[in-house]
């Protein structure tokens, strides 16, 4: 079957972010840019279930700036087979870029789109059951564990309470969780190669979607900060202050 | 036009994020609860209860035995035309179920809430809590996931709503429910819990968190721990506190051998009072946290609960 991941490029996750003064946002400009951690995951699913003999293609999917080429040559290089790029510069929301990848799923009939299952920028959590429902697929989010079998997905989800198995029909939508895999470092020669596979290049009007956003970001603000409190000597200093100071127990 | 709040339930009892949810929905008009379950009497009697709730809907039907999300964003849809907002708890619960719903209605949903400016406006964090949007909906319906720990729950008494039975709203027929493993935990829930107690890395085994759920069972509090132990497979994934975990936010929250990355700081900054214990002083946790102690853990723990124990003991004798 062929499996299509969406891949985001985002602030790297161990950059610490600046809130830019004007209220308009976070600092990009000269910052280090990764593929979303969640998505390496989804990308890492989907070759191991090429290496296992039942997934026979993999699509990678980016939208946005031309740089997200690289984001796309990342998921190349750990093993996707092609890649598609949405080439725009407009602000992205969620369900923009579940309409846009709707698009693609209909172009090129996949029986699988695995998704990280949030991007670490605007924290949304959305995208991937968004494209459930336009599609009307089935979803599976924070797969923590996937099994394909004949025209079913066995799912284990992360939830609050603890594990889930779920059985959905395909095709389907899966969200990668954190222990869905460890994502693998892509070695030299498969960077080389990916040089030279493929990436196809689309816009929103191809598609005919229009990615304008429908949530208006007013501003972009700091959080209220918490100051660094004090080092105490001893146990029993902290257990005094625990109760006479904060009085919490 | 009222505001829908799709309660998270065990078809028993209401799980507290809800009457947070409750508490959020107040702020933008008349509050109705819908509760889709089986056999979940009990909880729309509960809802009913809830102070501020006018109206309660009820879906009892097997159906909803699991709350499967291609399931419950129909049965929404099919009640969200007399509603201006429809709310949910941003738990993997109402994470899984409102964006479909938002889709179906085409409709940009908006998650996890803070703070809400207007009946179209409203604050959430991104990056992990390190900035706050302020963002506007120009969509006619409003759905939102709620962060439970930034609004005051309502009170579970004093309202006197009235229950209204609905149908299933059938099955979309594409997932079905296999099976769960589910922590069974004489503690108070991690999201509820007055006292957290959280281990990390430093704490190395899986074995050595005996020593937190001692001071745990001291302070009546729950346990949780950051990814890196739940990676090392010290601890299962629902003590995961974090940006992509469960957000917590007691009264006190005692870290043990975390270091402090904003991915955890991100689920526990906005506790009242933190307490931080690590052998490195140079931790990051430190920065955020009220009180510290620098030094062996597997010595300063047993330590704190030797002495919490003379304390409370002497506090329940006085």
């Amino acid at each position: 079957m062929k499996v299509l991941v969406a891949v985001k490029r985002v602030i790297d996750f161990n950059v610490k972010i600046r809130v830019r003064a004007d209220g308009g946002g976070v600092e990009t400009a000269n910052v280090k840019m990764s593929m979303n951690p969640f998505d390496e995951i989804a990308v890492e699913e989907a070759v191991r279930l090429k290496e296992a003999g039942i997934a026979k293609e993999i699509v990678a999917v980016s939208m946005g700036a031309p740089q997200c080429q690289e984001t796309i040559r990342t998921a190349l290089a750990m093993g996707a087979d092609r890649g598609i790029h949405v080439l725009t510069d407009a602000e992205l929301q969620p369900l923009a870029v579940a309409k846009l990848l709707k698009a693609i799923v209909a172009k090129e009939q996949p029986q699988l789109a695995i998704l990280g299952k949030q991007a670490i920028d605007d924290d949304s959590n959305q995208t991937g059951q968004i494209l459930a429902a336009l599609l009307g697929w089935g979803q599976a989010t924070f797969a923590s564990r996937l099994k394909i079998e004949a025209e079913t997905a066995t799912v284990t989800r992360e939830v609050d309470g603890g594990l889930e198995t779920v059985a959905i029909k395909l095709p389907a939508v899966v969200t990668a969780d954190l222990r869905l895999n460890e994502p693998r470092y892509a070695s030299l020669p498969n960077i080389m190669k990916a040089k030279k596979k493929p990436i196809e290049q689309l816009t929103p009007a191809a598609l005919g979607v229009d990615p304008r956003p429908r949530l208006q970001t007013l501003k972009v603000g700091e959080p209220p900060k918490r100051q660094a409190g004090r080092k105490l000597a001893s146990v029993e200093e902290l257990v005094d202050k625990l109760r006479n100071e904060a009085r919490v127990i | 036009m009222a505001v829908l709040v799709l309660a998270e339930h065990d078809h028993r009892s209401l799980k507290p994020a809800t009457l947070n949810c409750v508490g959020a929905a107040a702020k933008l008009g008349e509050v109705h609860v819908l509760v889709a379950g089986a056999d979940c009497a009990p909880v729309a009697r509960d809802a009913g209860r809830i102070a501020g709730v006018a109206k309660v809907l009820v879906a009892d039907d097997p159906l909803y035995a699991h709350p499967l999300a291609e399931d419950l964003a129909l049965l929404l849809i099919g009640v969200a035309k007399n509603y201006s907002h429809l709310v949910a708890p941003a738990t993997t619960f109402g994470k899984n179920v409102m964006p479909r719903v938002g889709a179906l209605l085409d409709v940009a949903p908006i998650s996890d809430i803070s703070a809400v400016i207007s009946s179209d406006t409203f604050e959430r964090p991104i990056y992990a809590g390190n900035a706050i949007a302020t963002v506007r909906s120009v969509d006619p319906i409003k759905v939102i996931t709620v962060r439970a720990t930034a609004f005051p729950p309502a009170p579970a008494t004093g309202g006197d709503g009235a229950i209204e039975t609905i149908p299933a709203a059938g099955s979309a027929g594409l997932s079905r429910y296999l099976g769960a493993e589910v922590a069974k935990s004489e503690r108070p829930e991690l999201t509820a819990a007055r006292v957290v107690v959280s281990g990390g890395r430093g704490m190395q085994s899986g074995e050595n968190f005996k020593l937190l759920e001692r001071l745990a069972d001291k302070l009546g509090a729950a346990v949780g721990a950051s990814r890196a132990a739940v990676d090392a497979g010290f601890v299962p994934n629902d003590y995961q506190v974090g940006q992509t975990g469960k957000i917590v936010a007691p009264e006190l929250y005692i870290a043990v051998g975390i270091s402090g990355a904003i991915q955890h700081l991100a689920g526990m900054k906005d506790s009242k009072v933190i307490v931080a214990i690590n052998k490195d002083e140079e931790a990051p946790i430190f920065q955020v946290a009220d009180y510290g102690l620098v030094g062996d853990l597997f010595e300063i723990v047993p330590a704190l609960d030797k002495a919490l124990e003379k304390a409370l003991t002497k506090s329940s004798a006085a």
